[in-house]
């Protein structure tokens, strides 16, 4: 139905490998995570009421929270912000919430349960720094700090070959540059370039920071994801040239009778494709770390000593595979994103010959 | 169902702070980095295709001097064949002057043998009439006195003569 350029169908190619790969991991370690969450409620719930059971327990920890629980005691309460329209922009620590048994209390009215704020029962505008904002600041930074280096190190030495932190920096820049960008956009690459160097190094760097322990889940957290998706779909639909837009609404070469079918299909796809992007990434990371949790679960919900020395050595391996999920998931988004671009930019010739 | 549902605060943050980073990295990283890359690149493909040229010339210098060579070689292989040639023939010239010479030579060597042996001849020839006029006056001397010798002499002689 298409003419793609011989690399694009490569790149595609390549892609479907890796996400085929990818969705493996995720439905293997979807699976695992399914099982012992399963087999941790029923573990559990059956013996003590009084410890949260382990389910919860690996859900808050991939989830988003309004402290920073590193190990117990060394907990980081970071700053609530609300804003609603009676009160206005509030904001103190999320200490407040939480009493000397570290249980959760009312403060001033406001109310944390579940991770969301009430006011007078009703759900208040929160724009609290929680565990994800502070990790999602620490990652910026980092990202900030590590690419200055590199910058100052290419201004200080021009036209030297590669040292240090740029060295290690510099294969991964024109990897992205020679076999990511290019190959899928095209002669006009070199626009996009910054915006897909700033979101594969975001991705990465989220996804390597994830791994530390005691870590946040930020690229595996859905507002992330969702929001990195919409950059994407901006920048794609908003690039879309004409031949891009008359593909859609009036795809080349295809019958009357079926443009039925292919004009709601084709819209539909501009909306799936950032969709899968959001999907993908979140589910990846998020499968990831519910899978090292529940291994880790597993000494707890047994109480012995040889599983935790079993699922210790499971968790290694489990991590190891993270660490490359964490660079697919980033190439693969970025792959993906270019390709959105590339088709959304390309020039149709010989669509006349349709 | 809470982990599917993206909270509006990390939105915000999120979209803040990825628009910072990306202005930020975009003017103060990517833009230098991406730049010197290129000016890296297109000198070392400078580099490259200054290096092939030179290879170029360094061939085509080659075969300009190797056709040299080829033609000195081929001139000296000329010059020592001329030179060759041109002394056979000065030997075989030598050799055929000296034959040339040496019959001469002989030739005349020949002439004058045989000179002296006509004068040779004619003088012995000289002597013997001599001796034998001197023999046959002696001998008539003393036979003259007997005719009966003389006699026989000259019949001897008139028999010699019938012979002839």
């Amino acid at each position: 139905m298409k003419i793609l350029p011989r690399n694009a169908l490569n790149t595609i190619k390549k892609g479907i490998f890796l996400l085929s790969l990818a969705t493996f991991l995720l439905a293997f370690s979807g699976a695992f995570g399914q099982e012992e969450h399963s087999a941790s409620t029923t573990e559990h719930s059956a013996p003590s009421g009084e410890e949260p059971s382990i389910s919860e327990v690996i859900i808050e920890h991939v989830m988003d929270n309004h402290v920073w629980h590193f190990f117990n005691g060394g907990t980081w309460y970071l700053p609530v912000i609300v804003h609603t329209p009676e009160r206005g922009l509030e904001i103190f620590s999320s200490r407040n919430f939480y009493n000397e048994h570290h249980a959760l209390v009312e403060y001033n009215g406001y109310k944390l349960e579940h991770n969301t704020i009430y006011l007078e029962g009703k759900p208040v505008r929160d724009f609290s720094i929680t565990k994800n904002v502070a990790m999602l600041f620490l990652n910026a930074a980092l990202i900030l700090w590590v690419m200055l280096a590199v910058s100052r190190a290419y201004r200080a030495n021009p036209g030297k070959a590669p040292s240090g932190l740029q060295s290690f920096i510099e294969p991964v820049i024109l990897f992205v540059k020679d076999e990511v960008v290019k190959p899928n956009i095209g002669p006009r690459y070199e626009r996009y370039l910054p915006y897909l160097l700033t979101l594969f190094f975001f991705i990465l760097f989220g996804n390597l920071l994830g791994l530390l322990p005691g870590a946040a889940n930020l690229t595996g957290n859905i507002a992330v994801t969702v929001t990195l998706a919409v950059f994407t779909f901006l920048i794609t639909n908003f690039s879309g040239n004409s031949s891009y837009w008359k593909h859609i609404f009036w795809t080349p070469g295809v019958p009357l009778p079926l443009r039925v079918i292919i004009l709601p299909v084709e819209i539909i796809g501009v909306f799936t494709k950032p969709f899968s992007l959001m999907i993908r990434l979140f589910a990846a990371i998020t499968a990831g770390h519910i899978v090292m949790l529940s291994l880790i679960s597993l000494t707890f919900i047994f109480h012995s000593y040889m599983v935790g020395i079993g699922s210790s050595i499971f968790v290694l391996f489990i991590s190891l595979i993270e660490l490359l999920v964490a660079g697919i998931q980033a190439y693969v988004f970025t792959l993906f994103t270019s390709l959105y671009i590339g088709l959304a930019v390309e020039e149709h010739h010989g669509e006349e010959a349709h | 169902m809470e982990l599917l549902t993206p909270g509006s605060g990390l939105i915000f943050w999120q979209a803040v702070v990825f628009l910072g980073l990306f202005l930020l990295l975009s003017k103060l990283a990517w833009k230098p980095i991406l730049s010197s890359l290129k000016e890296r690149e297109t000198s070392i493909q400078a580099a490259l295709d200054s290096a092939e040229k030179a290879k170029e010339e360094m061939a085509t210098l080659k075969a300009g001097n190797e056709k040299l060579l080829k033609e000195s070689r081929e001139e000296r292989d000329k010059i020592l064949r001329e030179a060759r040639e041109a002394a056979n023939r000065i030997h075989e010239e030598a050799q055929v002057a000296a034959k040339k010479n040496a019959d001469r030579l002989i030739d005349e060597a020949k002439a004058v043998i045989n000179s002296e042996k006509q004068a040779a001849m004619k003088d012995v020839r000289e002597l013997v009439a001599k001796f034998s006029l001197e023999v046959a006056e002696k001998v008539i001397k003393k036979n003259l006195a007997a005719d009966k010798a003389q006699q026989d002499l000259a019949q001897g002689f008139v028999k010699e003569i019938k012979l002839n």
